[in-house]
């Protein structure tokens, strides 16, 4: 079997022998072994990518492709490049992280992993997919799970947000569904077949009318998930409800399925629907980057002040993307996957003092740094990377957002980028605000001295995401070097 | 022929069945006609050449043959899964073995409406298939409901054929023959034509319950037995949907222009009806009645192709439907047969009592909205494609949009079913193994079908050539 069809195969695995097992102890062992070989492959996919690109430089690398329903041209078609490798190794981690801060989850723990296990699965075939058919396909698993995982094992008005996060997601999808319709029944433009296959669409100039009319369906239908202003509604609520380990995965990973849809889909196959639109686009996106940090401000509860980041940062992604040069687009990336450690951390530290102090609300604690050190620090350390201290993660995406942005000249992208630029300040706001207010300063409550101290399953979850957090802030050249390569032929079709 | 044959043999031979056995005994042909019909579905699987018999009023190809697989194997999953019940409830009423004559009987009068070569056959099967199901409608005697059931759709359906059968006659009077081949060749556009059209259209959208022709729906469904809801439902609607493809495809071409019209309004209305009334059901035989209103709507989406890719796509999603379907039926068929509560707030903790059955009306119900990898998204997906392959995008937008609303309301008893608890959940119960075997056929179904695209191409090879 190819290297990339293990990923779904061993989720799949995972899930079948998560059914034979009884109790927590069983299941969150089977699933945190299935999930580092996952990690393990991850990893190796990296390296083999780096021998592999070294000899092969078509746009995809370990290709493969047969043939699944022939009257549509429909194939089971996948290949990866820097960027996919990328993010398949952002969602092991996240998933690996996952599973250790669900380690002492006790209601029905079987159920909840073959869920997640689900949901990893969909997220992997998205990533790898190079067929449009297939995509769509892998992009639906990924979200219906969230559903049960929301409404069974979340708090708060669950069973509203659960709802409401399914039904614009799918919604989305069923947007973006006619969109891939009307690529597909415009993909023999030039004369040969009608076909899914996104690099075999690249090569065909589909009319300028069809391209105006598809590209706000894909365009929306994957902005959607990516939390683009105004359809980010679903993600407040969502993050808000969900049981940590899924706040982790969605607003880690899942969202990231956005902008990827974006980059590789709509912007890949509609060039010119792109130039078209990107004005209105790219005010929504900045609406998006500056509501999302000012309504961080006003929140109280530590996982909505991180969803509204999440939506400011995002935001930022899709406004990078729209800025159509390749600087700007490294910094998309690199924001996609540093957002996703350090957001899927900043979820994982809420949960732990969740559990710690049972309650989430900022102004009601006081004085953690006192009496949990080891997770207080760690809050500051992902408070500072998200926003955007040098040698962190977040400072190098952020300067080549930025650093892409200027390269426009027109007084247009000039307002908007300064604006973006603007967001920055309003984050450190909402940041240390918090970090003053939860982490320093006098203790309330008299219980709190004797909060539990960090286990074991939790620092390996911590460290697992912090590494990269870290990482890419110290060591990001040879990163953007990676995607750079990677980035070349996609805008080339743009400019 | 086989076909027939083999079920008429079947009728015939319950029928003296009935005559020999003792009142007490009775329970006994349940599984002998099972077992009978399990025999005959297995037959039919077996390809059968082209004919055509009594001057071609009777044919056969290879997709008629498959079109007459699909109902049976939906007939024996409906058996299966009602043994349960006539045990338990129909036994002391003593008539066990008119529900399988009946059945049966109804069964045969479809697949002569399939077969039809001309309008006088295609009308007794028709008629040969409707009104067994008005006695199997009404079976329950003792329940007034069912009673009202029965004469309603009694009364409907009569009016219904009566005004199909006015428009046969315009369609004779222009195109100067029964015979669907002659008229194909003779027929001319021309008012009186597309009116016979409209009047036969509707008599047959009676039957496959496009709105506005579906009023009797929910009533009726939720007054007869389970089982028989879920034949009108599966059954009596697929069969109409096949013989309603194949005579405006291949008889009434040169009306095309018009019939497209016909098809694409009521897909909009019956998507938005089924879907916009399932969202405040309470009891679940309305609910899927609502439903499968919507999934008709779907269908339309297919028809409307008019072309090979239209038929392929068309029976590909019955095909689905069924099983998807019946899953969901076979489960509130299960549960209403071992409590008799039939109500979504029953429902309510299901998974922890019985994780089992909630796992099959969640895959079902899912299915059914169209979420992949169960095979109700490659139904629905193809019927976006065969639509959007003419340009009707906005069509299918429209269609999208009612799957979002349609995902709203599959997820109602998932919510309850999983999401909620309750201390009066329905307590743990096994159920028996025919009912067993009937969602496992189901759920197998819901899996393979999607999955497993040689089943697909197969069909794409019957639908070649038979415009």
């Amino acid at each position: 079997m190819d290297i990339l069809t293990l990923f779904i195969v061993v989720p799949i695995l995972t899930a079948i022998a998560l059914l034979f097992t009884k109790g927590l102890k069983q299941a969150r062992l089977t699933t945190m072994i299935g999930m580092l070989i996952q990690f393990g492959m991850a990893i190796n996919l990296v390296f083999a990518y780096f021998k592999e690109r070294a000899a092969n430089d078509a746009i995809m690398v370990f290709t493969k492709d047969l043939m699944w329903f022939e009257t549509f041209n429909i194939h089971y078609s996948i290949g990866v490049d820097a960027i996919s490798v990328l993010m398949i190794v952002l969602t092991a981690t996240v998933v690996l992280a996952g599973v250790f801060i669900s380690w002492m989850l006790d209601e029905m723990p079987k159920e909840f992993f073959i869920t997640l296990v689900i949901l990893a699965t969909g997220v992997y075939g998205f990533f790898i997919s190079i067929d449009l058919f297939t995509l769509f396909v892998f992009y639906e698993i990924a979200v219906i799970p969230m559903y049960l995982l929301i409404g069974i094992w979340g708090s708060g008005p669950r069973e509203y947000a659960a709802m409401k996060l399914t039904l614009m997601l799918m919604g989305a999808s069923a947007v973006l569904l006619v969109g891939i319709l009307g690529i597909y029944f415009n993909s023999n433009a030039d004369g040969g077949a009608l076909t899914f296959n996104i690099l075999e669409i690249a090569q065909v100039s589909i009319p300028f009318e069809a391209q105006k009319l598809f590209f706000p369906m894909t365009f929306i239908g994957f902005a959607t998930i990516g939390a683009l202003f105004p359809f980010h509604t679903w993600s407040p609520d969502g993050h808000a409800s969900a049981p940590t380990a899924v706040s982790m995965l969605h607003a880690g990973v899942l969202m990231k399925l956005g902008g990827y849809g974006i980059f590789r889909v709509a912007m890949y196959l509609l060039p010119e629907g792109t130039n078209y639109w990107s004005t209105f686009f790219i005010v929504l996106s900045v609406i998006g980057v500056v509501y999302g940090a000012l309504a961080a401000v006003k929140q109280t509860d530590l996982k909505y002040i991180n969803a509204y980041s999440s939506v400011s940062h995002l935001g930022m992604v899709i406004f990078a993307l729209l800025m159509l040069n390749k600087t700007a687009w490294t910094g998309a990336i690199l924001q996609s996957l540093s957002h996703g450690f350090m957001t899927a951390l900043f979820f994982a530290l809420i949960g732990m003092i969740y559990g710690r102090t049972h309650t989430r609300m900022a102004p009601q604690m006081g004085g953690l740094l006192k009496v949990i050190p080891f997770i207080s620090m760690i809050y500051v350390i992902a408070g500072l990377a998200s926003l955007g201290l040098p040698g962190m993660s977040g400072f190098v995406a952020e300067m080549n957002i930025f650093a892409g942005a200027f390269q426009h000249t027109d007084t247009f992208h000039r307002v908007m980028s300064i604006l973006v630029i603007s967001s920055i300040v309003v984050t450190a706001v909402y940041i240390l605000r918090v970090v003053g207010v939860m982490l320093m300063g006098p203790i309330p409550n008299e219980d709190y001295k004797n909060l539990k101290t960090v286990t074991w399953f939790e620092r390996v979850g911590i460290y697992l995401l912090l590494i990269p957090v870290i990482g890419i802030g110290v060591a990001p050249l040879w990163l953007s070097n990676m995607i750079n390569d990677s980035i070349l032929p996609f805008i080339q079709r743009l400019i | 022929m086989r076909n027939e044959i083999i079920l008429l043999v079947l009728i015939l031979a319950l029928l003296i069945f009935e005559i020999f056995t003792k009142p007490n005994q009775k329970k006994h042909i349940i599984n002998i006609a099972v077992g009978l019909f399990f025999i005959h579905t297995v037959i039919g699987f077996f390809p059968i050449g082209e004919s055509s018999l009594f001057g071609g009023s009777f044919r056969t190809t290879g997709l008629i043959h498959f079109y007459k697989s699909v109902l049976n194997i939906g007939v024996l999953i409906i058996l299966l899964q009602s043994a349960d019940w006539l045990r338990n409830k129909v036994a002391h009423f003593n008539k066990i073995p008119e529900f399988f004559i009946l059945l049966f009987s109804s069964l045969l009068g479809m697949n002569f409406m399939i077969s039809s070569g001309d309008f006088l056959l295609f009308y007794l099967g028709l008629e040969l298939s409707t009104l067994p199901l008005v006695a199997l409608i009404a079976y329950d005697s003792f329940n007034q409901q069912s009673t009202e059931a029965g004469i309603k759709l009694i009364l409907s359906a009569a009016l219904a054929s009566a005004i199909s059968l006015f428009g046969i006659g315009m369609l004779y009077a222009t195109g100067g023959s029964l015979y669907f081949e002659v008229i194909a060749q003779n027929l001319q556009s021309s008012n009186l034509a597309i009116l016979g059209m409209v009047f036969f259209f509707s008599g047959l959208a009676f039957k496959i319950s496009l709105a506005p022709f579906h009023f009797w729906t929910a009533d009726v469904y939720e007054g007869a037995p389970i089982g028989i809801a879920s034949y009108l439902s599966v059954i009596s609607k697929g069969a109409a949907i096949f013989i309603l493809m194949a005579i405006l495809f291949s008889v009434l071409p040169i009306l095309s222009e018009a019939w497209k019209l016909v098809v694409y309004i009521l897909a909009i209305t019956t998507m938005f009806t089924g879907n916009l009334f399932a969202i405040r059901q309470k009891n679940m035989k309305r609910y899927l009645a609502y439903s499968s209103i919507a999934q008709a709507g779907f269908m339309m989406m297919g028809i409307i192709n008019a072309e090979e890719l239209g038929v392929a796509t068309v029976v590909y999603f019955v095909l689905v439907y069924v099983f998807s379907n019946l899953g969901a039926f076979g489960v509130v068929q299960a549960i209403s047969s071992q409590t008799g509560k039939e109500n979504m707030d029953d429902y309510t903790g299901l998974y922890r009592t019985n994780p089992k059955l909630a796992l099959i009306l969640l895959l079902s119900l899912f299915s059914l909205a169209g979420i992949p990898p169960l095979a109700g998204f490659f139904g629905k997906f193809f019927l976006y494609t065969a639509a959007a392959s003419k340009g009707y995008y906005l069509l299918v937008f429209l269609a999208v949009v009612n799957v979002t609303i349609s995902l709203y309301y599959y997820l109602l008893p998932v919510r309850v079913m999983f999401l909620r608890k309750s201390d009066d959940a329905i307590p743990y119960f096994k159920s028996k193994l025919m009912m067993r075997a009937g969602l496992v056929i189901a759920v197998l179904g819901i899996f393979v079908l999607g999955l497993y695209s040689p089943l697909y191409n197969y069909i794409v090879e019957l639908s070649a050539g038979v415009l």
